[in-house]
């Protein structure tokens, strides 16, 4: 990468850079010529005392006085249309040409952090990276089109002026520039210093950056160990010391100016004094100094433009520098590692071996110290060893994570550290303890092993083939990558599967293996599905209700009712009232719980069903008993979430509302009052709050307000909402709830088991888990995989490795999260699953290598011992031993 | 039943009688009530206790499993509070209960049980006298106990 600002700009901009500086120079006659032309107007064509009938030639051509103004006026607004042409055309393609250098300086530095190596990142945090590479750069774009054209364009017309003076006068001339050779070589030295500081403001805003990232992802810790005035402290600190740092930034900078300007003013100071001394002894004309004044004020402009030109490319310069100095590591991966796709032909080869491989980072003790092994790949072979052992390197060192800081790794007599990553990455699997998860489903989680290079172009028509063309055309001129993302990507082949659909049979048979179906189905069951692209397991979830129907009424015998269905003519007891109005589910926010009593057409049905003066009424009720009930709570009480319809912060304002309705009823209440005591009621789930606020009466009204507000509901809204419909799929709900078609009563003891209980029955009469597994699949795992726990996360980074079905698997605590039982079973799976392949285990406990032919002890960086688990173990005081009694 | 009726109910409990209403009524909207089906287990001896029960209709029996087989010690009926030992000191529970008749409940979990008490300090006093009284009556009872073993033992010799 380029150390200087500039060599970058020339390297890759060259041809532009020369076109834009051409365009400039084409541009200045016409500009010259603009600010000739008003001169010739006024004293040729306007000028009064012309001779009547004097003529006027114009190339060639004649014309008296008044159409010779109008000509020279029409010429006057084409050099204006010309010279805003140019301008507009330099300035649209200095601005893409900097668009574009700035996406390549982007991309280059995107695929450095990918081409890092990984102990790089103990040293330089994300906080740090992430503004480096959007922040920081950005003016370098802004900067590229005026890199080389501005000081040719402004000393160019510097250098005109210049000329013009010398040419009147050299005297005035020299004294135009006596001060020249001053600024320029007072001002770089005082820039120094801003340098400098520029310097230091960029380190210092960069590790607040790194600060404000710790403590996100530290919330947890401030929380437990209420440091977070410790943490305040720090940040006002390094505030300070930005604040500090700007602060002594302008300070300098409007001193250069105030110098710049001062120096700039005191010229004119020697033109009126020498000047005039020269016109009044005669030796200059009166003209020729005025000329000279006008073309000095003219000459500040350039100057000027010049000082801050220089300014600004100290800026970009410095800022250019601290991001490249950072991410030009000495130890960083060749490029070609990441691009090159070189077909896997053979399985990996049998062998790797080991010649003296030490691990070390920077000076400190090698965590591998010289080890010679040679291990075959197509056996197991567990390593073990305490903590600092360097077992962990190793494993990393074996799927290439890490590379050896010492001695050579050879595969088939390669060395590792010189193959591609498109055969590591896919001959070899690496699981460590905590794998990272992509913020995305589970599905691109699980299928992300698999996603090397676009294998299927997507399906566009006309307009989205030009898009992409026009896209990757400039992608290309930035230098970025050519791949398309919206390609399908999934390698089937290597997961031994035809089609999406066979990958997705593999997929739930891998889940099946690391014991995560049973999650997942769960997931799915909360999951929701479109039944107009998946109509035929709609139609079969539709069946699946029907049989859940059945085997409800099937044992109200035995148990009181466990689901409260969804019935047209009935009050649901177990559903809040606003389901029971709505008689459907919101889709999207119109008639969403929290603004139903603001809504015109909720408001206008209860009008009509002339439940607004209940509704009122019950606000008013449900809002005198939480103030009863939870007033005396501390605000921020966690029953205010759990239970209240009314937060915390609310709760005071209710306060006089509810001693006014106690003093004079509710009707005099002014509009906006009523509106938030309606908006209560909808919340009240009868069987669950028993407050007794609904009677017979009152179920009776509010049924005839679902009536109606499903008869007239406006077509706009149509699509707001999604009506409870025994024989539709309701696309807003989840499956479960789907099948159900009604709520979980309140109220009996284990119901919420009984009803799991059921509805996995009918889950298996009708075949249905797979499918609901699959939609599962497509649960979001959150940020950084945070909706899954530990097990989980751990689960599917197993499952992520074998899907793309690996030559060699290198587990290094990958399943210590587990329970004792999964663990076992998930064990023994694998170990016959990579019968006749390479399996390397590191297991985060030595006896779970029982049963293994071929183990490592490591201690202290070295192999210390060799042998089957059986033998070693034998070993009196022998290394493996010693493990197996301390664990 | 609404809240009010169940309020009525926590009033006419010794441990509850001297607690303010609406701090009653708070216990009640935050408790869930519970049916049980006669035959119905509403806890298992050694299970760990995360709830306490009030009987607010209905009845259960006591059970206890001896050597020599589960033994019915006592019935509970409305207004019995069951399972309180188990949340307040964290031992398995000391007793079956199981439903007689249909049984409602109302059900505490030990989060809100606790957090009742550390909220409402009257509340915790008053369950300490709860307790100390029935500490005074254990007591008592074992010294009767005592005395009469003592008496049978001299008895004997």
């Amino acid at each position: 990468m380029q150390r200087n600002v500039f060599s970058f700009i020339w390297r890759f901009s060259r041809l532009e850079q020369i076109y834009v500086l051409f365009l400039t120079v084409a541009s200045f006659p016409f500009l010259y010529y603009s600010l000739e032309l008003p001169k010739i107007i006024v004293n040729e064509a306007i000028q009064p005392g012309q001779e009547a009938g004097s003529v006027f030639t114009v190339a060639g051509f004649e014309f008296e006085q008044i159409p010779y103004l109008f000509v020279l006026s029409g010429m006057f607004l084409a050099l204006v249309f010309i010279n805003g042409g140019f301008k507009y055309y330099i300035n649209v393609y200095r601005g893409r040409l900097g668009e574009r250098m700035l996406r390549r300086l982007r991309y280059e530095l995107y695929l450095r952090v990918l081409r890092f190596r990984l102990p790089r990142f103990k040293r330089m945090s994300q906080g740090e990276i992430i503004p480096m590479i959007t922040q920081e750069v950005e003016p370098v774009g802004g900067f590229v089109g005026d890199a080389f054209a501005l000081p040719a364009f402004q000393g160019g017309t510097l250098l005109v002026y210049l000329v013009f003076i010398f040419m009147q006068d050299p005297i005035l001339g020299a004294a135009a520039i006596a001060f020249y050779p001053l600024q320029a070589y007072l001002i770089p030295k005082l820039q120094y210093h801003v340098n400098q500081l520029g310097k230091r403001r960029v380190r210092a805003v960069r590790q607040l950056s790194d600060k404000v990232g710790e403590t996100v992802a530290g919330t947890g810790e401030v929380l437990a160990h209420d440091t977070a005035n410790y943490h305040l402290a720090d940040y006002t600190n390094r505030l300070g010391e930005i604040y500090d740092i700007r602060y002594e930034i302008f300070r300098r900078k409007f001193f250069i100016k105030f110098l710049n300007n001062f120096i700039n003013q005191i010229t004119p100071f020697f033109f009126y004094s020498i000047g005039g001394y020269l016109v009044i002894q005669g030796d200059l004309s009166f003209g020729a100094l005025v000329a000279v004044l006008a073309a000095y004020k003219d000459l500040s402009g350039p100057w000027r433009e010049l000082l801050n030109y220089y300014q600004r490319t100290e800026d970009i310069r410095i800022k250019y520098d601290q991001v490249v100095q950072q991410f030009q590591p000495e130890d960083i991966m060749p490029e070609e590692q990441i691009h090159e796709d070189r077909p896997l032909t053979d399985p990996l080869s049998a062998e790797i071996t080991l010649s003296n491989v030490s691990f070390a980072e920077d000076d400190a003790v090698p965590s591998v110290d010289g080890v010679n092994l040679t291990l075959n790949t197509h056996t197991h072979v567990a390593v073990l060893g305490g903590s600092g052992s360097g077992k962990e390197e190793l494993a990393m060192l074996l799927g290439r994570l890490l590379v050896p800081s010492g001695g050579r790794l050879l595969v088939g007599g390669q060395d590792m550290a010189d193959l591609p990553n498109s055969i590591v990455g896919r001959a070899i699997a690496y699981v460590g303890p905590s794998a990272h998860m992509f913020t995305d489903s589970l599905r691109a989680n699980l299928y992300y092993g698999l996603k090397h290079r676009p294998l299927k172009d997507p399906v566009r028509d006309d307009a989205e083939q030009a898009v992409r063309r026009r896209r990757l055309a400039d992608a290309l001129a930035a230098g970025n990558s050519a791949f398309d993302i919206a390609a399908d990507w999934i390698d089937y082949e290597a997961a031994s599967a035809t089609d999406a659909q066979d990958l997705q049979a593999r997929a739930l048979e891998i889940l099946a293996l690391v014991e995560l179906d049973a999650d997942v189905y769960r997931m799915g069951l909360n999951g929701t599905i479109d039944p107009a692209v998946n109509d035929a397991l709609a139609d079969r979830i539709l069946k699946a209700r029907l049989s859940m129907r059945g085997r409800l009424e099937a044992s109200e015998g035995k148990m009181s009712s466990l689901v409260e269905l969804y019935e047209q003519e009935r009050y649901n007891d177990s559903a809040t009232v606003a389901e029971n109005v709505l008689f459907g589910t919101p889709v999207g926010h119109v008639f969403a719980l929290d603004g139903l009593a603001d809504n015109p057409y909720m408001q206008q049905v209860l009008d009509r069903a002339s439940l607004t003066d209940d509704f009122v009424e019950m606000g008013g009720k449900v809002a005198a008993t939480m103030l009863e009930l939870f007033a005396d709570l501390p605000p921020g009480h966690e029953f205010f979430e759990q239970f209240s319809f009314i937060s915390s912060e609310e709760l005071p304002d209710f306060q006089p509302l509810v001693a006014r309705i106690e003093r004079e009823g509710t009707a005099n209440l002014r509009q906006e009052d009523r509106r938030r005591l309606m908006a209560l009621p909808f919340k009240l789930i009868p069987s669950r709050h028993r407050l007794g606020l609904i009677d017979d009466t009152l179920q009776e009204r509010l049924l005839a307000a679902r009536k109606m507000f499903a008869a007239d509901l406006p077509a706009e809204w149509r699509q707001s909402v999604e009506f409870f419909d025994p024989a539709a799929y309701n696309a807003a709900s989840s499956l479960l709830d789907n099948i159900l078609f009604g709520k979980i009563r309140y109220g009996q003891s284990g119901i919420g088991d009984k009803v799991q209980a059921m509805v996995a029955e009918v889950v298996a009469e009708l075949d249905l888990r797979d499918d609901i597994v699959a939609i599962g699949l497509d649960h979001s795992v959150g940020v950084a995989g945070a909706r899954l726990s530990t097990i989980q996360r751990q689960k599917l980074a197993l499952g992520r490795a074998l899907l793309k079905q690996p030559d060699l698997l290198i587990l290094n605590q990958a399943t210590g999260a587990l329970d004792g039982g999964s663990q076992g079973r998930i064990h023994a799976e694998l170990r016959r699953r990579f019968q006749g392949k390479g399996l390397i285990w590191a297991p985060h406990r030595p006896g779970l290598a029982e049963g293994f032919d071929d183990v490592l002890v490591m201690a202290g960086g070295k192999v210390v011992q060799r042998g089957s688990f059986r033998d070693l173990a034998a070993q009196q005081g022998g290394a493996l031993a010693t493990l197996l009694e301390s664990e | 039943m609404s809240i009010l009726e169940e309020v009525d109910l926590l009033k006419k409990i010794p441990l509850f009688a001297n607690i303010e209403t609406s701090k009653l009524k708070l216990l009640a909207f935050t408790s869930e009530r519970v049916t049980y089906a006669p035959d119905e287990t509403v806890f298992e001896q050694d299970e760990i206790g995360q709830e306490a029960h009030i009987i607010m209709s209905g009845e259960a029996e006591v059970i206890v499993t001896t050597p020599t087989g589960p033994l019915t010690v006592a019935t509970v009926k409305k207004n019995d509070f069951v399972g309180e030992i188990a949340i307040l000191c964290d031992v398995p529970r000391t007793a079956t209960i199981r439903a007689k008749s249909e049984l409602t409940t109302l059900c505490i979990s030990k989060d809100l049980f606790f957090r009742m008490i550390t909220e409402f300090p009257q509340m915790a006093v008053e369950i300490m006298r709860v307790l100390a009284q029935r500490l005074e009556k254990t007591t008592k009872v074992l010294a009767q106990a005592e005395q009469e073993l003592r008496t049978a033992r001299g008895g004997a010799k």
